[in-house]
This record gives C-alpha cells, sequence and structure tokens, in this order.
C-alpha cells in the first residue's frame, strides 16, 4: 500500500490501540495466576524451612536496608517452634538472591530454601538444594557458634567449588536473617 | 514450494541457527542445558507462528513505510502474552529463561520472516513457514544446549549421567561460542554430503 501521511498514522494508531487493548486483557487474566504461583512459591519455602507446626502467623513486614521482607512466627498450640524469615542479598553472581531462612525456638538454623535467585547454571545455582549440598551445610548449626563466612574468609563455611561470589552472597543473606530476626523475635 | 518443504526447510536448508545464523543472542545466552534451550525454542516457535500468522492477514492495509514499526508492535504484543502467560502457569521455566523472553522482540528471526516471508504470502504458507522455522530454531537449540550440558555438567535434559563435574567452562559464555562453532563445522560437514 503506498504511503501518505494520513493512513501511516492511522495504521500505527489502530495497530497500538488494537495491541495494547490484547496485552491488557491478557494481563488481567493473568493477574491473579500469577500472584498465586508467587504466594505458593514463598508458602511453599515456609513450609519446607520450618519445623513440625500447628499455627502459623501472619508475616510480620520489616523494613530491611529498603526492602520489605516478612518474619512468620510458627506455634505448636501456645509454644512457639520456630521462625521463617525471608531474607536477601544483593550480591549474587546475577544480582538479588531471595531465601528463607526457617529457625527453631532457640535460633538454631532449621533449613535454608531458595527462593528465587539469577546465578550462573551450573556454577552458582548449586546454591539450590536440587543441585548440591552446599545448603545442607547450615543445617542444625547455630549462628552464635557457626562463623559465617566461607572458609576463604576465615569462616566455616564450605564454598561452591568456583562460586565464591555466590557463596558469600548466600552467606550475607543468611547473616542478614540471623539480625532480622534477632531485632524482631 | 510445497506445503511439506515450507515446513522442513527451517529443519535442514535454512537452519535459522546454523545456516541463516540469525538470532544469536538466545542462541548462546539460554542453552546453558537442553531444557533451557528446547524452552527458549518453544516460545521463539510459538510467537514465530503467531506474529507470522497476524502479519500475513494484515498485510495488504499497512502502508510501507510503517511496516516495520508495525511489525514490531505485533511481535512484541505477542511475546508479552507468552511472557504473562509463562509466569502465570510455568513458574519454573519463567525463572530459567527469565530475562530472554523479551528479547524474543528483537530475535532477528522473527522480524526476518515477517519481513521476508509473511509480508508476502498468504496466511496458511506463513503459519506453515514460521513453524518449520520454529521447527529448525527449536531443535539447534536443544541440540546446542544438550552438547553444552552433557560437556560442561555431565547430564542430559536434567538426568545426570555420569556422578562428576564436568567441564565447567562449557556451561559459561565462552562455552557457547566453542559449542556452536563446532556444532556448526559437524553440521556444514554433513550438509555438504548431502548436496
Amino acid at each position: 500500500m503506498k504511503s501518505s501521511l494520513r493512513n501511516m498514522v492511522m495504521v500505527l494508531l489502530l495497530i497500538s490501540l488494537i495491541a495494547s487493548s490484547a496485552v491488557g486483557i491478557v494481563y488481567q487474566l493473568t493477574e491473579e495466576p500469577i500472584e498465586q504461583a508467587k504466594a505458593n512459591k514463598v508458602n511453599q519455602a515456609i513450609a519446607e524451612v520450618l519445623p513440625p507446626f500447628t499455627d502459623l502467623s501472619e508475616g510480620k513486614e520489616v523494613d530491611c536496608e529498603g526492602e520489605i521482607v516478612k518474619v512468620y512466627t510458627a506455634k505448636s498450640g501456645s509454644e512457639i517452634s520456630g521462625y521463617a524469615v525471608e531474607t536477601f542479598s544483593k550480591n549474587g553472581f546475577g544480582g538479588m538472591i531471595k531465601l528463607m531462612v526457617g529457625y527453631m525456638s532457640d535460633g538454631t538454623i532449621n533449613k535454608i530454601a531458595v527462593v528465587s535467585h539469577n546465578e550462573t547454571p551450573g556454577l552458582g545455582d548449586k546454591i539450590e538444594k536440587s543441585k548440591s549440598d552446599f545448603a545442607l551445610q547450615f543445617e542444625g548449626k547455630h549462628p552464635d557458634t557457626f562463623r559465617l563466612a566461607v572458609k576463604k574468609d576465615g569462616g566455616d563455611v564450605d564454598a561452591i567449588t568456583a562460586s565464591t561470589i555466590s557463596s558469600r552472597a548466600f552467606i550475607d543473606a543468611v547473616k542478614r536473617a540471623n539480625q532480622i530476626l534477632t531485632e524482631n523475635k | 514450494m510445497s506445503n511439506w518443504q515450507l515446513l522442513t526447510k527451517g529443519i535442514l536448508k535454512e537452519n535459522p541457527t546454523f545456516v541463516l545464523m540469525l538470532g544469536m543472542c538466545p542462541t548462546l545466552g539460554t542453552t546453558t542445558s537442553a531444557i533451557n534451550g528446547m524452552g527458549m525454542g518453544v516460545a521463539t516457535m510459538f510467537v514465530l507462528i503467531m506474529s507470522n500468522i497476524a502479519i500475513s492477514l494484515v498485510k495488504n492495509l499497512i502502508p510501507e513505510k510503517v511496516r516495520i514499526p508495525s511489525f514490531i508492535v505485533i511481535i512484541a504484543s505477542f511475546v508479552t502474552v507468552v511472557q504473562l502467560c509463562m509466569e502465570a502457569y510455568l513458574p519454573s521455566l519463567y525463572n530459567t529463561l527469565g530475562v530472554f523472553i523479551p528479547l524474543i522482540v528483537v530475535n532477528c528471526i522473527i522480524l526476518g520472516r515477517a519481513e521476508a516471508f509473511a509480508s508476502k504470502n498468504g496466511v496458511w504458507a506463513s503459519a506453515l513457514d514460521g513453524m518449520g522455522i520454529g521447527l529448525g530454531f527449536t531443535l539447534s537449540l536443544t541440540l546446542l544446549g544438550a552438547v553444552r550440558e552433557i560437556l560442561g555438567s555431565c547430564s542430559v535434559f536434567g538426568y545426570k549421567f555420569v556422578d562428576a563435574d564436568g567441564i565447567l567452562v562449557f556451561v559459561l559464555a565462552p562455552g557457547a561460542f566453542l559449542a556452536l562453532g563446532y556444532l556448526l563445522v559437524l553440521f556444514n560437514k554433513f550438509t555438504a554430503k548431502l548436496k
């Protein structure tokens, strides 16, 4: 078709209108499932890291270095059985790493789950439990006696081979969780 | 060209990765494992088919001078739809492909097919063309992903066949170039024999 100013403007306007409304409709349709998928992931992580419990509190929102994180308290009857703390580190090799750290009532680390990360596949992504045993070494350790730093830095943590940056970021996130927990128990 | 030729030309004769050498950014970036490569390939194939169909439908209504912006808007809309649907229904795949999904918009293969094929042919032929090229792209990415996964982490489609660490470099960016280069050599040798 031959171009004239009028038909060019008209066609572009029409195409943009149709395209944006189509995207808008799909957004509306997928908004709920996306929220659901994100909430599911967090809930799964909470259930995974906590010791057995009967009641879970609503997450208490805490402002930590400009990010909102949540602290969940789990109870069995009236007794506190543990805490789940959302935490993060911005020092990952691929940026943000988000973790869920579960604690026993006395502050011992129960389990740690990775919520999201962008670490290099095959290297840094070994922070995930399904890919290596790295995250398991924290289980049952108390932050007061277990020095949270890689062995290279004088700590007790075995870093992932060739992924010291990811390991350090993971530890950084765990440390932050400790801090959040002691401030918000 | 017959329908069958339209569908199969993308696999060998006009393979987007090994012959046309288009879309190298997602090819090198996402193929750290076979499943990632396949996911990217399938997402691209979907966008390619849909955009080819849409563009061949509206090709006579678009003034020549604004055809590229029009195509880009159409392609970008389909990519956004794919991204939203993937985030909603396949969150784990979305997590691994993450940043590469929006990059499908600027994948040269898609604009290339829109410009070279869909804007000159009918709906049916364009859909087949999109499917054929998409199939070739998916197969190439899966193959490259599988090779890198086998060499780099001693597993294939996540299944570990030897309990070893593999040659690390193949999972990283330089390994992508190496693996692609050697696959290209083998591909050319193979297709030269066919001729």
